[in-house]
């Protein structure tokens, strides 16, 4: 029996194949999970996408975080092909182009605002738009973070907003906490996504991985990220919230 | 059996024409995607994944970025077709 058996699962940001979520949502099913995915800017992709999933497919809704309708009416959308939602992938990050790519000192506040909006406010937007369809007994929230205690080079305001979404997720465990919802998120490592193609100067981050990552690091396999995902979803971690777990190879905890 | 040129440009131009909305008699071989048909990144992945599944051919992203126009993608399919 799978970990995830029985469990409903909302898995936004599946893009391509190469997706973190695409991986998320194929292991989610592979253990047991029924699986509802969010797709934006181009659900006819997702969908297109989703046929490759191990059962092949799941329903795919258009979902941009940033529109009231479509949030206002997720939790109906769903429940056309579930009861009810036990675990929520949060694996969507925008920032414009002026956001990155070693210009912080002269992106306008608009960049930025969109780069919070989407990248770490919609942590609560989901949550709470999918709220009313978690069971009595609580659910896991887990969102995809790039480790924001440090700057890096180009990542600019991206990891701005990714400090704001570790806040946010420590504050969904604060106020979820007492309807049994866990927040946690997964720092990954760098992994070459299509996500990834579009932050500037992304390659330096090969070489820090390839040099500094203890137990190693693959840019091109999602496969450990999904499992880390995966496994806070189901209920193996069941006091654990608020939390940032890395799978990043461990570059986290070395000094050089 | 293996299909001609004129077969896979015939294809090729509805998957441009559903996905990108761009009509298909504009999808000529000279044609570049993203100067000419104003086909953006995002919308070309959805291109070459239509075209994988229709002609059952895995077009790595390694690929994908020497496909500047619809003849280097027709050519690339006449190619790797089973």
């Amino acid at each position: 029996m799978g970990i995830l058996e029985g469990k409903r699962i909302v898995v936004t940001g599946v893009l391509t194949d190469a997706s973190i979520a695409f991986h998320a949502a194929r292991i989610a099913q592979e253990e047991g999970a029924q699986v509802v995915l969010t797709a934006f800017p181009r659900p006819s992709l997702t969908q297109r996408i989703a046929k490759k999933l191990p059962n092949g497919g799941a329903p795919v809704i258009e979902l941009d975080v940033t529109n009231a309708e479509h949030l206002a009416t997720l939790a109906d959308n769903v429940k056309q092909y579930m009861d009810g939602v036990d675990g929520i992938v949060h694996s969507i990050a925008f920032g414009p182009q002026d956001a990155m790519g070693g210009n912080f000192l002269n992106t306008p506040w608009e960049s930025v605002a969109t780069a919070v909006h989407v990248s770490a406010y919609s942590l609560k937007s989901v949550a709470m738009a999918l709220l009313p369809l978690f069971p009595e007994t609580g659910g896991s929230i887990v969102g995809l973070d790039f480790d924001a205690q440090v700057a890096w080079p180009g990542y600019d305001w991206m990891g701005v907003a990714k400090a704001a979404l570790e806040s946010t997720s420590r504050y969904l465990a604060r106020d979820l906490g007492s309807r049994g919802i866990r927040s946690n998120l997964i720092s990954a490592g760098p992994i070459k996504t299509m996500a990834a193609k579009s932050i500037p100067g992304f390659e330096q981050f090969d070489g820090v991985w390839g040099e500094r990552a203890p137990i190693g690091w693959d840019l091109e396999d999602a496969d450990p990220t999904a499992r880390g995902i995966v496994a806070l979803l189901s209920d193996w971690f069941p006091r654990t919230t608020g939390e940032v777990i890395h799978v990043d190879g461990g570059v986290h905890a070395m000094g050089a | 059996m293996a299909l001609t040129q004129e077969d896979i440009l015939a294809e090729l131009a509805e998957i441009v024409e559903e996905v990108a909305g761009v009509d298909k008699d504009e999808v000529q071989l000279d044609k570049s995607f993203t100067g000419d048909l104003d086909v953006d990144s995002l919308t070309m992945v959805e291109v070459v994944v239509a075209a994988e599944e229709k002609f059952g051919v895995k077009i790595p992203d390694d690929a994908v970025k020497d496909l500047s126009t619809v003849g280097d993608a027709v050519g690339y399919i006449q190619k790797h077709q089973d």
